[in-house]
């Protein structure tokens, strides 16, 4: 059963001014639960008020969303829990920081769905431990944290919600390569423990050919194309057409099939790429 | 929600009145204003309304966007108006035990409801019409005889440039953490005031220190590039008056001289 279904979605900002601009644009979608979406498309492709419509931020101008089979407008009162069974996390997350603590502002969200002491206390430090915050950090001011511990202390935040589905908007954006892989790696680690459903916003191919299951290509406000990475990839020039780049591997075995070397050309990561060739060796294909 | 505070909300086109020097424009504005508190005739009152339909009708104005303009006001005006009714004496027309409605309260009522929210709709018109900068420019040439008393008008004209510049952002800024702060099940809109008050430390402080480290950039980028004040400092876009500066000019004072030449002349019809 699909956990998130989106049908027939629109969304149109500042609507009757010149400023009238539409977002999205009858959007259909449905994502099966356990899935890992990675999510691309140029900017203000409405990736980003995609992503706010599925826990509520946003209304649509038409159309409906179902979490669970439930319209989640039907009733208003729902959408607080809504939220923290779709748990978002925004761009830039560090700058909602704002608590004395770490600790305390990990525990901002779990506090507001009313659990108890020991349980926020538990799902506190099982987040930290997810993101790689390490104890001692915990009772530092977050402004005295470097960039990447910050973004890392503020997506926990919304992880501690345990939420079903996890929503990522470029999670890794303004991140050394390092500070990228920790992160990514780390809610793959998660999104592996907890089986839950995530969709993470990027514009780096590589990451979502390495670390997702299944991907949205949004353009123009509409949805471009959503399958497997499989699928999606082997639309290459259609992606290329767009000005979004595939991964840089794929380009090198696509040069590779245009020489009339034997290789599988629907290789996206670097670590595909060497099991491929590995293989050709072995087999004495290529010389 | 924040999205809907006009107040100064430029609203862009290309009509007569955009194109008017915002110079002109303020010091149109301006007389306008004294001109209703000058005005106590109904004749008077027709043709200044008269005169501010025609340029909301020129200007392409949405009549949706003045009475949004509008809305926040009308409680100061039912306030204004019962306190004029109850509170001045003359002849009384109704008379109920200790109330007593007289015929000058109800038509200095009558006057202070028109005057305000005329004064609100040109107002407004002005704001709709002039871009946020073209404003300041205008406010800063029109003080620059303020110079010789030593006062800093450039420093004033850019510090209201940098705080319009910046109202957008920071509303921008507000709403984003409002959102992040909402997702992870912050309440913003039960409980009492005590909680409401609490419900906004979430968004406050991140607001302020955001605010602060764009203070700091900016200062560093207008630093970059060689902002030293207002010393020898020439401009892209110079006001220049144009024609249609004189006919603004001449056609507004003329109706505002007939109006003030009604409220001489004609005698009141109430």
């Amino acid at each position: 059963m699909p956990v998130l279904e989106i049908k027939d979605l629109s969304h149109v900002y500042s609507a009757g001014t010149p400023f009238e601009k539409t977002a999205l644009d009858h959007i259909d979608l449905s994502v099966e639960a356990g899935e890992f979406v990675g999510v691309i498309g140029h900017t203000g492709s409405g990736k980003s008020t995609l992503i706010q419509h599925l826990n509520g931020l946003l209304k649509p101008t038409s159309g409906e969303i179902l979490v669970d089979g439930q319209n989640i407008w039907e009733d208003k009162k729902n959408l607080r829990g809504l939220r923290f069974k779709v748990g978002l996390v925004f761009q830039y997350p560090e700058y909602q920081l704002f608590e004395e603590t770490v600790y305390k502002d990990i525990a901002f969200g779990p506090k507001n769905m009313g659990l108890k002491e020991e349980e926020v206390d538990e799902r506190v430090r099982e987040a930290a431990r997810f993101v790689g915050i390490p104890e001692e950090l915990m009772e530092k001011s977050p402004f005295e944290l470097s960039g990447g511990q910050k973004r890392r202390a503020a997506i926990a935040g919304v992880i501690a919600m345990d939420p079903r589905v996890l929503i990522l908007d470029e999670p890794t954006a303004g991140l050394d390569p390092k500070g990228r892989d920790r992160i990514l790696g780390r809610i793959k680690e998660y999104h592996q423990v907890k089986q839950n459903t995530i969709l993470l916003v990027s514009h780096s191919m590589e990451d979502i050919a390495k670390y997702a299951t299944k991907v949205l290509v949004m353009n123009k406000a509409r949805v471009f194309t959503y399958g497997t990475v499989d699928e999606v990839f082997s639309k290459s020039d259609a992606i290329s057409h767009m000005g979004l780049s595939i991964p840089q591997i794929s380009k090198v075995f696509h040069a590779l099939g245009e020489k009339g070397y034997p290789v599988n050309r629907n290789i996206y990561t670097v670590e595909g790429a060497k099991q491929e060739i590995l293989k050709r060796l072995s087999k004495g294909t290529v010389q | 929600m924040l999205k809907d505070i006009t107040i100064g909300q430029y609203f862009p086109g290309s009509s007569f009145l955009h194109r008017l020097d915002p110079r002109i424009k303020i010091i149109l504005t301006i007389a306008y204003i004294v001109m209703l508190f000058v005005v106590s005739n109904a004749v008077g009152f027709l043709v200044g309304i008269g005169l501010l339909a025609v340029c909301y009708a020129v200007s392409k104005i949405p009549a949706k966007m003045m009475f949004k303009g509008i809305k926040p006001i009308i409680p100061i005006v039912i306030f204004t108006g019962i306190l004029n009714l109850f509170f001045v004496s003359g002849t009384p027309i109704f008379e109920w035990g200790f109330f007593k409605i007289t015929y000058e309260g109800l038509r200095l009522a009558v006057i202070m409801a028109i005057r305000i929210l005329a004064l609100i709709a040109g107002a407004s018109l002005l704001t709709y019409t002039t871009s946020p900068i073209e404003l300041t420019d205008a406010i800063e040439s029109l003080l620059k005889p303020l110079k010789a008393l030593r006062f800093p008008v450039h420093e004033l004209a850019m510090m209201m440039t940098i705080a319009l510049r910046f109202i957008p952002t920071l509303i921008e800024e507000t709403d984003k953490i409002m959102s992040a702060q909402k997702a992870r099940g912050a309440d913003f809109e039960s409980g009492n005031l005590l909680h409401r008050a609490k419900a906004l430390v979430p968004i406050l402080i991140p607001l302020f220190i955001s605010a602060f480290r764009r203070a700091d950039d900016l200062a560093m980028a207008m630093e970059c590039r060689c902002y030293h004040g207002g010393e020898g400092r020439t401009r892209m876009k110079q006001l220049r008056l144009g024609a249609i500066d004189l006919y603004g000019s001449l056609i507004v004072t003329a109706c505002i001289a007939a109006v003030v030449c009604i409220n001489l002349f004609v005698p009141a019809p109430f």
